[in-house]
């Protein structure tokens, strides 16, 4: 018997493993500005993770009886390994990678269903778990940015910077180069700077400016650059069309709009928008992380309220939350009110009132 | 601690007599389970569940003295509906029967038909036309393909054959093809097998 | 009178997608005429409603445009004609251009090769046709929606006639890639469909005639323009508006025309009629001028044979019923590259199951691609919930939504989501990432629906006929008891009276005893008398 194929015999979009590799390709600016800023300990922690999440991922396909060879192609593991190389501090030890992309892969996607079905950001929930479980790792090994070494005359550090061998003994066996300790090496970031000094009213805005720890020309000291260059990626693929803007517009808008008004009230105690926009994980976040199709909302109006709403959480959560940064549990929030915004913000159906 | 004893025992005696006001004022009526259950059987009457017909299969089924798996026309689709309606666990069908899902249709061959009446009495429906000694046949709209009237048939002459697929029940399949079973080939009738076939092009 | 006017407002339809025209392959050449076939086999059922019934028999021969089969009464149903003279010798089942690679009731005709015509001329007195006329000589040529529609165009124009209808909007959006029949028809023989769009205005009643054309087709729109200056329409018929919007995919869908060129949705589960709208296609118009002006039956169609596999790409005038084979013969078919043969556009036709199956009414595009050509069904991956389909719905569902539903077979859920607003346009399909048949799962959930609810509806009557025998068989027992209650009764009283009878019986004959005994008494006495003599006593 004739089995019907039916139409359309036309088809136009590209693939969501193409669709992933040119989101990668726009990560690129900002991973090499990473590595240019924070050393050679991100590019590590990116490689540890796509060879991990691979690992587990294929293992996962294989127990869940899934052609392998198919999904492995579809890049989207490739995408949250990258951004979770992204996130963890520079100086991360092996296995902290490794136990973040565990939770991101095994745990947040494949035993959800895989692609597709997970409700939380794999990324993020790695994260998230990471930071909770680990906090003092996750941040203490922030590496300081090159830039900060630049200006070690203002500061009383003596920053030093890590080459490539150094950091894989270091990430591995916690070695250090000798007369080196790890306090030499790191620095608190911009956003932890300024939350401990603000909220334990130890120091103004003006007196870290005057440390030059925290800010850079106009965001976070170092991170700016990063987040000048996911920027540009994002508007990369926004220009593509592989994400619409109403995620990340409506994020940084709302981020920006809340410290413009709480900056307004007590300028000395509240960093500009500008540095809130230019500081942490914002535009990874706001392009890259917040946009991935799955565990965002799906309507028009649905996303400018998740957006907005992320913005706000992350605003919330950097003044007065128990952590610097705050991608993360946004995100994840926002996550868990994705089915409610779909549900609300439905389109109305031509015909019907 | 006397006064809250009094508090809490006023505050049941109140609620209790509020919900058990409105369980009276406000019950709400719905219609009997097994109109419920009998809506959802295929009305076949063809009687496979042991029970004479569907609305007693219902009422079984309603008191609880059958098994909702036994309705063999109704196939899996019946069973999950009456496991939904009933919140049950759905059963596998009872295979006892032999089991048929392609939809059938009696049909009287008519030049051995005696006209014995014989299996007008058994249609469930009433859907099989003639008189004594007068040639019999069968109503295909009507039919519900119990195949009570095969049996009390005396010359074998009623046959059970498929409802004809036509443009009016023609269906779109659900697509097969999956990243699991790559089966293109099975879909996509190769022009290659199109031209075979006409091969004066 | 009339014009072409570029400051028209329009209305953008949500969603929908830039394709690629490709219409450049086969919108350029003259129209050809088909080749005559040895063989035409004639579907009974060309159009939406019931299959026309026959009123030739196996072995008649026939004059090209006579009535082969008439249309049924009181449903919608169309006459359907000769394509050419020759001899029935088959009324019988034939494998249709149709998805379910189904066989339906064909008339096959073996040409004789001279097409010779019944006898017709052409009407002169068009004015003086009064708009009953108009419609019945649009049903009596059997005319139906050629825009792919099929819907018979008398019956529509009559239900037209018994409302209000303000606009009559003619669809030449032709928006689907690769066809360009209708673009052809309109560069060619613009004049026909002006006179046909006139002449369904005045059978309508409407006050005001647009025409709804794509942007993509400059020529064709010149042509009509011309045409209508060329023409002297009389004054009462004024306001034809060619009205070029913009090429976007599925533009010429007929809500989505509306929307357009009025701003108006149609209501759910209403007509555009409703609106006081009506919508024909523009080679319906033509097909009515041929039909009054000529008074020539709808017996041919212009169909567009293209594709990266067809030599010569072109329009052919096709005589309905010729097998798909002869028109790719005469096209060119370039058996090395073809991959699939589809019967209509790419995004709404589908595959044929053989090439022997006829044209029809419907068929207005036959496209064979090249391989690689068109999209090579990758295997679906899964959803990443992107949206794009919704964002592409012209129709504002929820696609991704109603994929779950329809794959859970959740029937509430889906005609909750509107399942049945789904226009099958596949624009969600096309933007895909996943490479999900979306419109393969919606048209197979709403099949699903309506089987069920078929099923529902026979399962009803089923449950009716047994309730009813139920009770007849509980009358016929109650009938049969009450029956020999009477018998029973009777029988009784028939013993009670005979007892009765019995008992006179006795009185009788004891009566009758006591007769003889007083009888034979009597008898005994005057023996006896006689016997003895009477004795002398004192005398």
């Amino acid at each position: 018997m004739f089995s019907a194929q039916s139409s359309p015999f036309l088809k136009s979009a590209p693939s969501v493993s193409k669709m992933m590799l040119v989101v990668i390709l726009a990560l690129i600016p900002g991973i090499l500005t990473s590595i240019f800023i924070f050393g050679f300990g991100v590019l590590m922690n990116i490689c540890l993770a796509i060879l991990s999440a691979y690992s587990f991922e294929a293992a996962m396909l294989l127990l869940r009886k899934r052609p392998v060879m198919v999904y492995l192609k579809d890049n989207s593991a490739l995408l949250t390994a990258i951004l979770i190389g992204l996130a963890l501090p520079p100086l991360a030890p092996w296995w902290l990678t490794v136990i973040g992309v565990f939770f991101a892969i095994v745990i947040s996607k494949q035993l959800y269903g895989g692609l597709g079905y997970n409700i939380f950001n794999p990324a993020m929930v790695a994260y998230a778990i990471l930071l909770v479980s680990f906090p003092a790792e996750m941040t203490t090994y922030w590496q300081t940015p090159t830039a900060l070494i630049s200006q070690s005359e203002v500061s009383n550090i003596i920053p030093v910077s890590l080459g490539l061998l150094d950091t894989i003994n270091f990430q591995f066996f916690s070695q250090l180069p000798n007369n080196l300790t790890i306090d030499a090496l790191t620095s608190a970031t911009p956003l932890d700077v300024v939350r401990t000094s603000t909220l334990t009213g130890f120091a103004t805005i003006s007196e870290i400016q005057a440390t030059g720890t925290a800010f850079g020309m106009f965001g976070g000291i170092g991170i700016e650059w990063v987040n000048l260059a996911f920027l540009a990626g994002g508007l990369f693929i926004l220009r593509k069309g592989l994400i619409s803007w109403h995620i990340p517009i409506s994020l940084l808008i709302s981020l920006g709009f809340l410290s413009l008004l709480f900056g307004s009230f007590e300028l000395d105690s509240n960093p500009s928008p500008l540095f809130h926009l230019f500081s942490g994980a914002t535009m990874l976040g706001a392009f890259f992380i917040a946009t991935d199709p799955v565990t965002a909302a799906s309507s028009h109006k649905g996303r400018i309220i998740y957006g907005a709403g992320i913005g706000a959480l992350i605003y919330i959560i950097r003044s007065w939350g128990g952590y610097p940064d705050a991608i993360a549990f946004s995100v994840l929030i926002m996550n868990m009110c994705v089915p409610l915004l779909d549900y609300y913000t439905q389109p109305r159906v031509y015909g019907h009132d | 601690m006397l006064s809250g004893v009094l508090a809490l025992i006023m505050l049941a005696a109140f609620f209790g007599l509020v919900l058990g006001f409105s369980a009276i004022f406000f019950k709400v009526e719905s219609s009997p389970v097994v109109n419920k259950i009998d809506n959802l059987l295929p009305q076949t009457q063809c009687g496979q569940c042991t029970f004479p017909g569907c609305r007693p299969y219902a009422e079984a089924i309603a008191a609880k003295k059958a098994p909702i798996n036994l309705c063999p026309p109704g196939g899996e689709k019946t069973i999950q509906a009456l496991a939904d309606l009933l919140d049950v666990e759905a059963l596998p069908l009872d295979e006892s029967e032999d089991t048929d899902p392609i939809p059938l249709v009696a049909v009287i061959i008519e030049e051995i038909c005696i006209g014995c009446t014989l299996c007008i009495q058994a249609c469930p429906v009433d859907a099989i036309l003639g008189a004594a000694k007068q040639m019999h046949t069968v109503i295909e709209s009507e039919c519900t393909g119990c195949k009570l009237c095969v049996l009390p048939c005396p010359v074998d002459c009623i046959e059970m054959v498929p409802i004809k697929q036509t443009l009016s029940n023609w269906h779109w399949q659900e697509p097969q093809y999956s990243v699991n079973n790559k089966t293109e080939e099975t879909i996509f009738t190769s022009i290659q097998h199109v031209l075979s076939e006409n091969a004066h092009l | 009178m009339s014009l072409h006017n570029t400051l028209y407002k329009l209305w953008p339809f949500p969603g929908g997608i830039k394709t690629a025209g490709k219409k450049e392959l086969s919108n350029q050449q003259a129209i050809n005429s088909s080749k005559l076939s040895r063989y035409l086999s004639i579907p009974l059922s060309q159009h939406i409603g019931s299959a026309a019934e026959p009123v030739v028999n196996v072995g008649d021969s026939v004059l090209k445009g006579q009535v082969l089969a008439i249309a049924k009464k009181d449903v919608i149903s169309a006459m359907i004609h000769a394509s050419s003279s020759g001899i029935v010798i088959a009324i019988e089942e034939r494998l249709l251009a149709h998805p379910s690679g189904l066989s339906s009731l064909c008339i096959i005709i073996e040409t004789d090769g001279y097409d010779q015509w019944i006898e017709h001329s052409p009407e002169k007195n068009i004015q003086s046709l009064t708009t009953k006329q108009i419609i019945s000589r649009i049903g009596n040529a059997g005319i139906v929606g050629m825009g792919g529609a099929l819907f018979p165009t008398a019956p529509k124009l009559t239900t037209a006639v018994q409302q209000t209808v303000e606009t009559l909007i003619i669809n030449a959006a032709e928006c689907e890639p690769y066809i360009t029949c209708d673009d052809i028809l309109m560069q060619k023989r613009p004049e026909e469909i002006i006179l046909g769009i006139l002449l369904m205005k005045k059978a309508v009643g409407a006050k005001n005639c647009l025409i709804g054309i794509e942007n993509d087709k400059p020529e064709a729109c010149q042509a009509l323009i011309n045409a209508i200056q060329g023409y002297d329409i009389p004054h009462s018929d004024a306001k034809i508006e060619i009205i070029q919007i913009p090429a976007r995919y599925p533009a010429g869908g007929e809500k989505q025309l509306i929307q357009v060129l009025t701003g108006q949705e149609v209501p759910s589960g209403k007509l555009p009629m409703d609106l006081g709208i009506i919508c024909h296609n523009v080679t319906t118009a033509a097909a009515v001028y041929q039909a009054i002006y000529c008074n020539e039956p709808l017996i041919s169609r212009i169909v567009t044979i293209t594709g990266g596999a067809i030599k010569r790409p072109q329009n052919i005038e096709v005589l309905i019923g010729t097998p798909i084979h002869n028109i790719l013969e005469q096209a060119g078919l370039d058996k090395e590259k073809v991959e699939k043969i589809i019967l209509g556009g790419p995004m709404m036709g589908f595959a044929v199951p053989s090439v022997d199956s006829p044209v029809t009414k419907a068929t207005n595009c036959i496209l064979v691609s090249a391989k690689g050509e068109l999209d090579s069904a990758s295997p679906a991956m899964p959803c990443i919930r992107c949206a794009r389909c919704t964002e592409s719905c012209p129709m504002s569902l929820l696609p991704q939504q109603l994929y779950w539903f329809a794959k859970a077979h959740d029937i509430e859920k889906s005609q909750q989501y509107h399942l049945f607003d789904c226009i099958e346009c596949g624009c969600c399909s096309y933007v895909c990432p996943s490479n999900i048949p979306l419109v393969q799962y919606f048209r197979s959930a709403k099949t699903e629906i309506l089987i069920d609810r078929q099923e529902h509806k026979q399962s009803n009557i089923a449950r009716e006929r047994h309730e009813f025998r139920l009770q007849r068989l509980e009358r016929i027992k109650q009938t049969k008891a009450e029956a020999s209650r009477l018998r029973k009764e009777k029988l009784a009283r028939k013993k009670a009276r005979d007892k009765e009878n019995d008992n006179k019986t006795d009185k009788n004959n004891d009566l009758i005893k006591e007769a003889i005994a007083r009888s034979q008494a009597k008898k005994t006495l005057q023996q006896a008398q006689k016997s003895t003599p009477p004795k002398a006593t004192d005398k």
